[in-house]
């Protein structure tokens, strides 16, 4: 086999990436203190625990549920999340008959605000290659075994539209608080590719 | 474009594994990747989708190679390039300096940033005329293959789906990625059956995917 060389000079990505911020700073484009923020603020405060309030929030409040249902950008809106990669948010509610998982195939779109920068494996060629083909095999591969009467639905967002699932609450977990069941819910179920574990 | 992004049901990746605590960058660089990504459009003076349009530019080794946060330093080099705020090779010329290399660096290009202003901020318009297409309604996605930037993919391009939603108007990544016209248009959920897109053999279930009212045709 015919080996694939690198078609130019490519040095590695951290090497790159210090050249790019002296170029940008000695250029005075970049202000370091808002690098810095923009770092601090995904690495701190916009993550999977924004998105957990919204969902132990639906499962206690049954007026707020539904707001979320009707307008998913204006009900997280109300717990003060929104910002880039947020402008318009549809909630898709996860039931022992329907399931729904999110994907983009194109890129990584993932609603930021709730859910903070995509991880590792929803970035992933094979996630993004193979989810709209082979769901449920895939789900199976993934940890999640879904009963073949369950009707999959699988959401490529491919547009602005950002989607947040709203998984089913465990069993178990009715004397739970707000708080509480917000530690439950994890990232992979509000993307569809888990369910909440009961505590 | 049809290139190495457009990845929705291509075959041969292997499993996906999810890695437990995994931090949200893994190493320093990616943080200042993405930190440089999200500054792209205002120094560069470009958008959203141009941006999206230069990951997908990025040569399919590269796209591969480099991973996610390798695209997004890869794309922002790509579009100060493209308007004139850093020369060709710039940034390798110093990534060789940093090194130990003598190199000369090339000098600064005059900047000419795209001739573009956004009637407005993010994606989402109001759109006057009301949407060609209503909930229930069939309709054929378009066989689409322009060399610019689109968010038709190819498995669900010459295909028969359902409007599921009408979402709120966007402006048209295919134009807008070129700073051509922001050609605000009605953006609908469209429900595949999974037969209709991958044979009599499929699992069965329902993709449904966003698609602007470009990529679709009526049913006669």
């Amino acid at each position: 086999m015919t080996a694939v060389p690198r078609p130019h000079d490519h040095p590695d990505a951290a090497l790159r990436t210090e050249a790019l911020e002296a170029l940008l700073l000695e250029r005075q484009l970049i202000d370091p203190k808002v690098v810095d923020g923009l770092i601090s603020r995904y690495e701190h405060d916009v993550g999977p625990m924004n998105g957990a309030r919204v969902i132990a929030k639906a499962w206690t409040d049954a007026d707020y549920r539904r707001r979320l249902l009707e307008d998913g950008t204006a009900a997280i809106g109300e717990l003060g999340y929104s910002g880039p990669q947020g402008e318009h948010i549809e909630v898709l509610e996860n039931t022992g008959a329907v399931h729904n998982v999110v994907v983009c195939t194109l890129c990584s779109c993932y609603p930021w605000p709730v859910l903070g920068l995509p991880p590792s494996w929803y970035k992933d060629p094979a996630y993004r290659a193979r989810i709209v083909r082979e769901p449920r095999r895939l789900l199976a591969e993934m940890g999640l075994v879904l009963d073949d009467d369950v009707a999959i639905r699988v959401w490529d967002s491919s547009s602005e539209v950002r989607y947040l699932v709203l998984p089913e609450r465990p069993e178990g977990t009715s004397d739970l608080s707000e708080e509480d069941l917000a530690a439950l819910v994890t990232r992979d179920a509000m993307v569809g590719v888990a369910r909440v574990a009961p505590p | 474009m049809d290139g190495i992004h457009d990845m929705g049901g291509t075959q041969g990746w292997g499993t996906v594994t999810i890695p437990p605590d995994e931090p949200v960058f893994a190493e320093p660089w990616e943080a200042k990747a993405f930190a440089f990504g999200a500054l792209s459009a205002r120094l560069s003076g470009q958008n959203l989708d141009a941006m999206r349009h230069a990951i997908d530019r990025q040569h399919p080794y590269d796209y591969l190679a480099d991973g996610y946060y390798g695209r997004w330093l890869g794309c922002v080099e790509t579009m100060l390039v493209d308007s004139g705020v850093l020369a060709p090779g710039a940034v390798v010329a110093r990534a060789r300096t940093l090194r130990g290399e003598e190199v000369t660096e090339p000098a600064d290009p005059t900047p000419h940033k795209p001739d573009y202003q956004p009637t407005a901020g993010g994606s989402l318009r109001q759109v006057d005329t009301p949407p060609r297409f209503a909930v229930g309604d069939r309709v054929r996605t378009r066989h689409y293959a322009h060399a610019g930037h689109t968010r038709l993919p190819r498995y669900t391009r010459d295909h028969v789906g359902t409007v599921a939603a009408i979402h709120p108007a966007q402006v048209l990544p295919d134009t807008h990625a070129h700073f051509v016209a922001e050609n605000a248009q009605h953006v609908y959920a469209v429900a595949f059956d999974s037969t209709e897109l991958w044979g009599d053999g499929a699992e069965p279930f329902t993709l449904t995917i966003d698609l602007y009212d470009d990529y679709l045709e009526p049913i006669a």
